[in-house]
């Protein structure tokens, strides 16, 4: 499967830039609106998802590999687990919220405030987002080796180990 | 009573994965489950004519920094909305793992069906 | 007014449940399950958790999309009739014993509307709802708890979903390494 027809093509192209935004635009207001890095995380793997299904896997593949999409997905998972140790060094304890009203003036109700919440939001936007892209790659990937004949290998290989 | 309702749903949701034999009927009756038990933890959370807990600014007093009683007296519980907010996120990469086995079993043996697996093993 | 709109969207997922759960063909019931999702959306956005509903209905259109993946195109997809009989009727009446056992728990509930911690004084949502500005700075109460005071449990959530995707991708390669180097050797 090439991708769809031109009129999917078109409209995707021109609406996956305003997904991938409101992803961001969640991830960095949620410590103030609804939202936050689950939510935006989603949102951001599905602009990518709605690429990989109107315009086929290689365009995909050509714009965020594999191999860097798990490194991502690595590198949220680290950041988060970093502000964690940071808060250990620099407040005392696991977790604590070492940047609010210690090392950064701010007020409530700014875009910076929260002292180190929107720091965790955007390391958990970052590993749901790619970790989910993650997933449905593999099925994807897993589904053209299906149609390329795979299947029949795949029931043959299992006839031989019945045998076996 | 939406508890009742709730308990309903749940129980439809843990009678599909016991009795059905097709591998999707099963993984569809377990998100059933957990669509319900999300739904009762956030519905024991609910004031009546509550507000979302999220703080406007005109409830916040800047130089005391007081919150406003109207919204301490108004606002909804906000904890379990965080266990929800994780547990929604769990239960999709759930699904995800569920349905790669379902997908692998099928390209093994041909089949959903439970039964035909085990007599295929046996 | 809302609890009215409460009871509809429940009725609906109920029927919608009722009818992913006894359809014959697959895609039908995955299209319910569906349904069951974005009611619940709705209804999370009826008990004031905008949080909730955002993240309910992103998720639900990606689940969609794994589930289609999972069941088009396949050829067996209509299965029908239970399980054996001894096994079927063993389940069912474990389920009996279940609804019992719920409906005595039914008269330990809090009335509809009105949470735990409204009638017991000084509980953690109280602190979490009264101090949560000053102590964190995040005018979005369900953020600084779940990123502030509980921590931890969004810690333990980022290495279920790190291990869920490292075992669906290791069971979704088609070939194993081993074979893999045979075949380019």
């Amino acid at each position: 499967m090439k991708g769809m027809t031109v009129v999917v093509k078109t409209v995707s192209s021109w609406v996956k830039v305003l997904i991938f935004l409101f992803g961001i635009y969640i991830i960095l207001f949620g410590h103030l609106t609804p939202g936050g890095g689950f939510a935006g995380g989603v949102i951001l793997a599905s602009s990518y998802v709605l690429l990989m299904l109107a315009f086929g896997r290689d365009l995909v593949e050509a714009n965020l590999p594999l191999p860097v999409a798990s490194k991502l997905d690595c590198l949220g998972a680290f950041l988060f687990a970093m502000i964690g140790v940071l808060g250990l060094v620099f407040g005392g304890v696991f977790f604590v919220n070492f940047l609010y009203q210690k090392y950064v003036p701010q007020e409530p109700f700014d875009l910076v405030s929260g002292g180190a919440i929107p720091l965790s939001n955007m390391a958990i936007g970052l590993k749901v987002g790619a970790s989910l892209f993650l997933v449905i790659f593999a099925l994807t990937v897993f589904r053209y080796d299906f149609q390329d004949g795979g299947r029949k290998t795949a029931v043959a290989d299992g006839a031989e180990q019945q045998k076996e | 009573m939406p508890y009742a309702l709730c308990f309903l749903l749940f129980m439809i949701g843990l009678y599909c994965a016991v009795v059905k034999k097709n591998m999707v009927k099963i993984v569809l009756g377990i998100m059933i489950m957990e669509y319900a038990v999300n739904l009762f933890l956030i519905m024991l959370g609910y004031l009546s004519g509550g507000v979302a807990p999220i703080i406007n600014r005109a409830d916040y007093d800047g130089q005391t920094q007081a919150i406003a009683a109207q919204f301490l007296n108004a606002s909804v519980d906000p904890l379990p909305q965080a266990l929800v907010l994780t547990s929604i996120v769990i239960s999709l990469g759930s699904l995800a793992l569920m349905i790669s086995i379902c997908i692998r079993t099928y390209a093994k043996y041909g089949t959903f069906d439970i039964t035909e697996i085990r007599r295929l093993r046996g | 007014m809302a609890l009215f709109y409460i009871y509809i969207l429940l009725l609906f997922m109920v029927i919608a449940a009722i009818i992913a759960v006894e359809t014959k063909d697959l895609l039908s019931a995955v299209i319910c399950v569906g349904a069951i999702g974005f009611g619940g959306s709705l209804m999370f956005l009826f008990l004031r958790a905008p949080d909730i509903a955002i993240t309910q209905i992103v998720v639900e259109v990606l689940g969609l999309i794994i589930l289609i993946r999972a069941t088009i195109a396949r050829d067996l997809t209509f299965i029908t009739g239970d399980r054996e009989f001894f096994g079927t009727v063993v389940s069912v009446v474990i389920l009996l014993v279940i609804v019992v056992a719920g409906i005595r728990v039914f008269n330990t509930m809090p009335e509809f509307g009105v949470p735990v911690f409204a009638r017991i004084p000084e509980t953690a949502s109280q602190v979490y709802i009264s101090r949560g500005l000053a102590d964190t700075g995040a005018t979005n109460v369900v953020t600084s708890v779940y990123l502030d005071y509980r921590a931890y449990d969004t810690l333990g959530e980022a290495t279920v979903l790190f291990t869920a995707v490292i075992g669906a991708t290791a069971i979704l390669r088609s070939k194993s390494r081993k074979r893999l180097e045979e075949s380019e050797a």
